[in-house]
């Protein structure tokens, strides 16, 4: 354990040595770790699909080793109610998915439409949806960018995105406000 | 009728790869070519992969169900890292200074 604490900033550190071994923070902190240390272990499983104790063993020797090393690499993972952020998360998920079914209809319509070039109509659009998590503008991000006809170009450091839509229809998501209002409920920004 | 499913599946992710080809030939510039390449071929690989996994695992045993899983598992990677890429090369050729197609 004395590698992962010079692995973390000396901060991190510092208030660990002021508080008490079971306040929240270290707590939160050991439930992410376990959590890391559940999920590689499934994809162990899956990847080697041998159930003998020696390559189970294995697993687990490989899996605390990640799970110890990257723990630090990834701050956003751990912090208070870390489970129902995911549980949100991954209500978010379906309707980004029906999302995305929808638009790849409309892009495969205008894909195979004779006059594909009158329905066209690019153009980047620039808009500021006011987030303030790193980890929700990165998930607005990708979810514009999976969203058939609309992908982003940047984010700006004041949050303002530059998107690429390739007709107005589908870019009707941003516009209106639907995509940004879920991705700020979904973290619990709202 | 499991095996009817799967058919549909594939047949569809196989109309969306070649919609995603067809686009890429007749849209006019790179940013609007952009659209068909990433997002259409990540759905069809989708569709393909989820009529491929039920089909694995039709003839039910724990090897068919672990191949089934990685094979739902790609579908994963390729969504995760798909939007990344098109981002990716987009943002470059914006840096580079590639004009967008503009309508007239």
């Amino acid at each position: 354990m004395a590698l992962s604490e010079e692995l973390r900033g000396p901060e991190t550190v510092e208030a660990l040595d002021k508080s008490q071994p079971k306040d929240p923070e270290e707590r939160s902190i050991l439930a992410s770790r376990i959590i890391l240390f559940v999920v590689l272990f499934l994809l162990w499983m899956v990847f080697s699909g041998k159930f003998d104790p020696f390559h189970l063993s294995l697993g687990v020797i490989s899996s605390t080793i990640v799970s110890v090393f990257a723990g630090p690499l990834i701050p956003e993972l751990r912090g208070k109610g870390l489970m129902r952020s995911w549980g949100r998360f991954l209500s978010y998920l379906p309707w980004l998915l029906w999302q995305i079914w929808l638009a790849n209809l409309h892009m495969l319509r205008l894909s195979f439409s004779p006059r594909v070039l009158d329905l066209i109509d690019p153009e980047i659009i620039t808009f500021n949806p006011g987030l303030k998590k790193d980890l929700s503008k990165l998930t607005l991000a990708n979810s514009i960018t999976l969203t058939p006809g609309t992908i982003t170009i940047s984010i700006s450091t004041y949050g303002t995105f530059r998107v690429h839509r390739i007709d107005k229809v589908s870019a009707e998501g941003i516009t209106s406000g639907t995509m940004i209002e879920k991705v700020k409920k979904a973290f619990g920004e709202s | 009728m499991l095996l009817a499913l799967c058919s549909i599946l594939i047949i569809l992710g196989m109309v969306f790869l070649l919609g995603g080809s067809v686009g890429i030939l007749r849209l006019p510039d790179f940013y609007t070519r952009m659209h068909p390449a990433g997002k259409l071929d990540s759905m069809g690989s989708l569709l393909v992969n989820l009529g491929v996994a039920i089909y694995v695992a039709l003839d039910f045993n724990l090897a068919n169900l672990l191949t089934s899983i990685k094979v739902l598992l790609i579908a994963v990677f390729i969504y995760l890292s798909s939007p990344t890429a098109t981002h990716c090369i987009v943002d470059a050729a914006i840096r580079a200074g590639l004009e967008p197609w503009k309508k007239g």
